[in-house]
């Protein structure tokens, strides 16, 4: 059987979500953003909140997400994502608000954003990018870059001694009694990003019914900026990344 | 016995020829075209093993660019 | 709620005259000398009576980007702070202006720079009338000089701001913050509807519902052609509030033969100074500059070509004095007149300050 006969009398079952914009995203070929777009894009559809779903845009990377997936947006400064959804969620709680980090504008500028937001129990939804390293800059250290790491301001290596630990924020931000959720996951294969769908639904879901705030962490590649082809970097953040941030639920959803 | 059969089309335009959806197929099914290239200059993903393909949709899950989709049919 | 006249400070006055304008957010940072912003609008609880919401955020930082998202929604939000905390505050403006919504925030002036002084100052007025942040854009900044003014602002602020979809400033200092008068509150008006700020912004940042296309608040444009042609857009919004927005107060300018120029507080201890001189046979006028951005520059022009001499007063080093200086082209002395550090003169020492500029 050829393949337009397959087309004809089979069933299509995956296509491109409704909600993605006909444009060509602008992330380097193999960037996770694609794919976490494509699952923000297919649970606000699932949910059925298309009308009501307001996005927060970081800066950094995914600063032009607002291009690419078709709901209303607004572009925050650099790390004050938090603070900009906390007011777009509590003038008019009927709204399903989420932002979209990296790990630079959540974890670093952002701090105080972030867990503040998450301490009040802002009703809110966090997706939280973490590749170990500012991309669109160009490849610079990030607060969760990995000891030993290359990047272009740890040229010969994240030492400790001189930058610091890697901060894993995740584990701090499901301390807070106001985080109703708090998973880590990824995109790496088939099997992870249906798992990440399935998070990001729940969290989507808890933020729109005022559970408080839910955090998807999801660890990612920047294979750009790790100067690895996309596969490779897959392999290199199972080996390494996966070690100092190792996937599952930090709190589940009760 | 029912056999499940698949195909996929990959928006070549769109692709940018990443790899991972050929790393993704468990039946290896998607290669990068070897010399042909979209306008953006980017070695597209193709199907090179069409017959092995189950329809399985792990290239297009993969897929950062939303630019695969996936039909199966099942064949009595 | 009906009209009320009631005794109370300048900061008190603002938080009672956001509610009853029906603002729909507050986000704000405790720092002396307006924190009664805050703690009115907490004690009165409007989220109770109005659904205004009230909220005590982690940093200045915080308060403005909320503001920020809350102006993308198409909501009346303020701020307030003072000088250190607005200086935090100047990324977020920046992005306010940048991408044209409509915010007020409140700067209860206190002396600097770095921590300075919790004690009254005007040494903002660069910051607040020249930008602050960084990129092209402008506030419109409204000077008051009485608690009246104070309550009258957050209205004209707002109206203004969303007439133009640009943040408004109210600039006092912390005499005006501190000091208790009798001001008329006006009656309460309802907050708008979802369906009355869908009208009036269809910008807004509300969830596609009913619209059809999204919107998006953003600051951002990468293509130089465009953005230079949003530049252009912000220049014409300016020139447009240049030529209609203009306010200032004159007294005694009709037969004066020297000219004071102050804002705030400062102007009403100028008043004094003034009517003291009249005593001695000194004859000065008063401009009190009521928009400090766009500037009266015309109309102090116009004042000047028949007097002799310009003193400018002010608690600060000498900044609206540039403005001066630029109506009138240097075409007669404009002296300064100045005290800084939390230090308020007071109307004698103005007036000798006055004499001894202009060897009288």
């Amino acid at each position: 059987m050829n393949q337009d006969e397959i087309i004809k009398q089979g069933t299509k079952v995956y296509s491109r979500p409704r909600l993605m914009d006909d444009r060509n995203m602008h992330y380097c070929p193999g960037c996770s953003h694609g794919v976490v777009h494509k699952l923000v894009s297919e649970v606000i559809e699932e949910l059925g909140l298309e009308d009501k779903t307001i996005g927060i845009a970081p800066v950094g990377c995914a600063v032009f997400a607002y291009h690419y997936i078709d709901v209303d947006w607004v572009e925050a400064a650099h790390g004050r994502a938090p603070a900009v959804a906390t007011a777009v969620k509590r003038l008019d709680p009927s709204r399903m608000v989420f932002t979209y980090q990296g790990d630079g504008d959540l974890a670093a500028i952002g701090t105080a954003e972030t867990i503040h937001a998450a301490n009040r129990g802002e009703n809110i939804a966090m997706i939280f990018i973490n590749n170990g390293i500012y991309g669109m800059t160009g490849g610079q250290m990030a607060p969760t870059t990995l000891e030993g790491m290359k990047t272009a301001t740890t040229p010969y290596g994240r030492r400790v001694d001189l930058n610091g630990y890697p901060l894993n924020i995740t584990p701090l931000l499901a301390q807070l009694p106001g985080t109703c959720y708090v998973t880590r996951q990824s995109v790496h294969t088939a099997a992870s990003v249906r798992k990440c769908k399935a998070a990001i639904k729940k969290a989507f879901q808890a933020a729109l019914d005022g559970r408080g705030t839910a955090v998807i962490e999801v660890v990612s590649t920047c294979n750009s900026g790790w100067k690895m082809s996309p596969a490779k970097a897959n392999e290199w953040m199972e080996e390494n990344m996966f070690k100092a941030y190792p996937l599952g639920d930090l709190k589940p959803l009760e | 016995m029912a056999k499940v059969i698949g195909t996929v089309v990959v928006d070549r335009e769109r692709c940018k020829g990443c790899d991972l959806c050929v790393v993704a197929c468990p039946c290896d099914v998607l290669s990068l075209a070897a010399k042909d290239v979209n306008d953006r200059g980017y070695h597209y993903a193709m199907m090179v093993n069409p017959e092995a393909c189950i329809g399985c949709a792990a290239c297009a899950t993969v897929c950062p660019d939303a630019c695969i989709e996936v039909y199966r049919l099942t064949q009595k | 709620m009906n009209e009320e006249v009631r005794l109370m400070k300048g900061n008190e006055a603002i938080a009672h005259a956001a509610i009853r304008y029906g603002v729909d957010g507050y986000f704000g940072y405790p720092i002396t000398p307006q924190s009664e912003v805050l703690e009115t609008l907490e004690a009165e609880m409007p989220w109770e009576t109005t659904g205004m919401v009230v909220l005590q955020a982690e940093s200045e930082v915080s308060s403005i980007n909320m503001v920020y998202g809350g102006a993308s929604t198409g909501a009346a939000v303020m701020t307030s702070s003072s000088s250190p905390g607005i200086s935090l505050m100047q990324e977020g403006i920046s992005y306010i202006a940048a991408a044209e919504l409509p915010a007020l925030i409140v700067n209860v002036m206190r002396g600097g720079p770095g921590l300075g002084t919790i004690h009254p100052s005007q040494s903002d007025y660069f910051q607040a009338t020249k930008g602050g942040g960084h990129g092209d854009y402008h506030l419109i900044v409204l000077a008051p000089a009485t608690v009246q003014e104070m309550a009258d602002f957050v209205g004209l602020g707002f109206d203004l701001a969303f007439k133009y979809r640009t943040p408004a400033m109210i600039l006092a200092d912390g005499i005006v913050g501190q000091m208790m008068e009798k001001v008329v509150l006006p009656p309460a008006r309802p907050r708008r509807t979802p369906e009355e700020v869908a009208k009036q912004c269809p910008w807004a940042v509300t969830g596609k519902k009913g619209r059809g296309h999204r919107n998006v608040a953003t600051s951002l444009e990468l293509d130089s052609a465009i953005m230079e042609k949003n530049n252009e857009r912000f220049q014409r919004t300016y020139d447009e509030i240049k030529r209609n927005e203009v306010r200032y107060k004159t007294y005694y300018t009709d037969d004066c033969d020297y000219l004071i120029v102050a804002f705030g507080s400062v102007a009403r201890i100028c008043l004094k100074s003034i009517e003291e001189a009249r005593k001695q046979g000194i004859k000065i006028g008063l401009v009190r500059p009521i928009t400090l951005w766009p500037f009266p520059y015309d109309e102090i022009a116009e004042i000047a070509s028949h007097v002799k001499g310009i003193l400018v007063v002010e608690l600060n080093a000498g900044q609206m004095i540039e403005d001066v200086r630029l109506a009138v082209s240097h075409s007669l002395p404009v002296h300064h007149f100045g005290r800084m550090g939390g230090i308020v003169p007071n109307p004698l020492e103005v007036l000798n300050a006055f004499k001894q500029k202009f060897g009288l």
